[in-house]
């Protein structure tokens, strides 16, 4: 344990063992995230639950049954107890269950586990890096909901639960868990338990290794699947409120251990392993998702003569990697602009070809017009031209016959007629 | 969002600590400074036992060597279930040369294959579950106690140093000063660091909110501490106490009056001890892997 170290032992009072508290009191600072995603079919009991484990309402809206495929909605609330603040962020799959046709019904659920660890490896992996700044969204325990048919577990379950156990720290649960008496109740529990081992489900085992903690959670393992009942409706029992569920035949409490297994749930989630839980997440379920990205990506700790690849190599791939990326999607932006301006170009052309032909039409109709025009003219101003020659006709007619006859009265007569 | 009632989130706090009670904890510090100032003592009597160099290799004769060499050595020690696995670091030939230029060379070149080798396991595709760490958390200064300024020496080492470690500069054998001289000579030496732009710990910089920048104004006040080492016991109006025995009287160690030692324990070790390892974990390794990173 000493990796070999002498041992020294102290003549006096240092002051080191306020280490704990120092680094307790830098948590409280920064607070600490927990992240829960609750996996079951629509109606299961999800929001009551996580009200119920956190003695608060957090504003959620019943879902329809209608949804066409499996959607996640994560939501973030701040609670503070005493002076630890806790990131709550609470996942729920919308629709898990209500499809006709279930074959795709885990994958958006294995999707989004994965997009939280790949945005932690992003971040980790930036040469820029804030890490402890860094908001972790990944999901620290998965609370299954299993139906209270009383059988077995449904094919859903089981193969939801088995493409999620290398991924997440799953703990199981029957959710209104009051629609089954007692005595069934056991033949359930220990149903489901056989047949997640025969299928080889890897649920989450509460840690037995510490002595502090090894007895009680040895207890609640074996009481898993726990059976939970939640509400947030308060009844009165003797001279106390209690949550309850209220029927004609009784009174269900929740947070009485005869009832169901609700506090067992929270102790066993809050209390006791959140901790733990969190540590499992980052140390086995993150750090096998990274091998297994990173072996994906090309980079190898060995090189192929079995040497130890230097870090040069492995940052100088990633960088031709993504340097290649940037130079395709330069291309791309290149190919896409000049695309475009073609198009644009073709459009601008088509209108121009267009203006064009209006303009010339104009101007033949212009042309036209004018020549219409000027034939109007021409043959007013050959009226013109006549009416003058008429008009001097008359004229010396007239001077010509006022010299004989007196022709003014007849001019005038004419007038007057 | 508001509880109606107890969730029991505050439980998470115990699980914190006893998790971190069982996998223990590392803390390296290295003490820079010329032979002769107190280095070896002021370790031993900051950890009350014997983790320094020369406690470990009793019998050597003491030579000044001719190089700066760099020698670490770890222990174990526990407290209150707390283990703690010490390493410390020390630097002889330090500034005892005729020319001492570049003498800081081999200083950093530790520090940064410290850094070095924590980058190495964590870019592994394979990763241990707790990657060793033997960078170095606090860098503690000696300097001497001319009463007058800070040297060339003083000045070039910590401006160089501050950059990539946490430096606490102190005032070592500070008994050859009266308490009117030590105050003066802080000042001044407060002045020198400001006039060239040396930032030591805890850095303004780093502080994180108002709490913390009134706690650590109080400290910076009083930086460099006036301390005075001692690894023996003397009796004092009939306690006993560590300190050292003149003609002229006893200067109790542990004596705020006397020396300001109780204030660099609690910094180093009560208080501050998480947060130097943070601030090193987080800044001044992040800056180095920044650095490794961008040169191809």
């Amino acid at each position: 344990q000493n990796d070999g170290y002498r041992t020294l032992s102290l003549s006096g009072h240092v002051g080191f063992g306020s280490l704990p508290d120092q680094l307790v009191k830098k948590s409280i600072k920064q607070g600490f995230c927990f992240n829960i995603l609750c996996i079951g079919e629509t109606g299961s009991g999800k929001s009551t639950l996580i009200n119920s484990l956190f003695n608060t309402s957090f504003d959620d809206s019943v879902s329809t049954h209608f949804l066409p495929n499996v959607r996640l909605r994560a939501q973030t609330y701040e609670l503070r107890e005493n002076n630890v603040l806790l990131k709550l962020t609470v996942v729920n799959t919308v629709g898990f269950g209500d499809q006709i046709n279930k074959e795709d019904s885990y994958q958006p659920i294995v999707d989004y586990i994965d997009a939280q660890f790949e945005a932690y490896l992003q971040e980790e992996l930036k040469i820029k890096r804030s890490l402890f700044s860094y908001h972790d969204t990944r999901i620290h325990a998965c609370v299954y909901f299993i139906s209270p048919t009383g059988h077995s577990l449904k094919t859903l379950d089981l193969l939801t639960m088995k493409s999620l156990d290398s991924k997440v720290n799953i703990i199981p649960i029957i959710g209104k868990a009051d629609s089954i008496s007692k005595t069934e109740l056991q033949k359930f529990k220990n149903k489901i338990m056989s047949e997640l081992v025969s299928n080889g489900v890897h649920i989450y085992q509460f840690p037995t290794d510490d002595e502090t903690v090894s007895k009680i959670n040895t207890i609640m393992n074996g009481h898993l699947p726990f059976a939970v009942v939640g509400s947030m409706e308060e009844v009165k029992i003797g001279n106390k409120m209690v949550r309850a569920r209220q029927y004609p035949w009784g009174i269900v409490q929740v947070e009485n251990e005869n009832h169901c297994d609700f506090v067992k749930l929270r102790e066993m989630l809050i209390s006791t392993n959140m901790e733990d839980l969190r540590e499992q997440t980052h140390a086995r379920h993150y750090e096998l998702y990274r091998r297994c990205r990173l072996e994906e990506m090309g980079f190898r700790d060995i090189g192929p003569e079995n040497k130890p690849v230097s870090l040069q190599e492995v940052y100088e791939a990633k960088r031709h990697e993504f340097y290649l990326e940037l130079q395709r999607k330069e291309e791309e932006m290149r190919q896409q602009f000049v695309q475009r301006v073609k198009e644009k170009e073709a459009i601008l052309k088509e209108a121009e070809q267009q203006v064009q032909t209006k303009f010339e039409h104009r101007m033949l109709m212009h042309r036209e017009v004018k020549l219409k025009l000027e034939k109007q003219k021409k043959v007013l101003e050959d009226e013109i031209a006549m009416f003058i020659e008429k008009k001097a006709n008359a004229e010396l007619l007239q001077s010509q016959a006022s010299v004989s006859t007196p022709v003014v009265s007849l001019k005038r007569d004419k007038d007057r007629k | 969002c508001q509880l109606f009632g107890y969730v029991g989130i505050e439980a998470v706090l115990d699980q914190m600590k006893i998790k971190t009670m069982k996998t223990g904890f590392e803390f390296n510090i290295m003490v820079v400074g010329q032979s002769g100032l107190g280095k070896s003592t002021m370790v031993n009597t900051l950890f009350k036992s014997k983790v320094s160099r020369k406690a470990s290799q009793p019998g050597q004769e003491e030579r000044i060597p001719k190089t700066v060499q760099l020698q670490s050595v770890t222990h174990v020690i526990e407290e209150k279930g707390v283990k703690m696995k010490l390493t410390v670091t020390d630097t002889p030939g330090f500034g005892d040369q005729i020319n001492n230029e570049n003498c800081w060379d081999p200083i950093i070149k530790y520090i940064n294959e410290q850094y070095e080798r924590y980058l190495r396991e964590e870019i592994l595709i394979t990763r241990k579950r707790k990657i060793p760490d033997t960078r170095v958390h606090g860098c503690v200064y000696f300097v001497p106690p001319t009463g007058h300024w800070l040297r060339p020496l003083d000045l070039e080492f910590m401006r160089r140093l501050s950059k990539i470690v946490n430096v606490v500069p102190v005032i070592a054998k500070a008994d050859t000063l009266t308490l009117e001289e030590r105050a003066e000579f802080k000042q001044r030496i407060q002045e020198d660091l400001k006039t060239h732009a040396i930032s030591v710990y805890p850095q303004e910089d780093f502080d994180q909110d108002p709490d913390d920048r009134a706690l650590n104004d109080r400290i910076r006040e009083k930086i460099p501490f006036a301390v005075v080492g001692a690894d023996q016991e003397h009796q004092v109006n009939g306690k006993r106490v560590l300190g050292r025995k003149t003609k002229w009287g006893i200067i109790e160690v542990e004596n705020p009056a006397h020396c300001e030692f109780p204030l660099l324990r609690d910094l180093l070790i009560r208080s501050h001890l998480q947060d130097l390892k943070d601030i090193t974990h987080n800044v001044h390794y992040e800056s180095y892997r920044v650095r490794r990173l961008n040169e191809s």
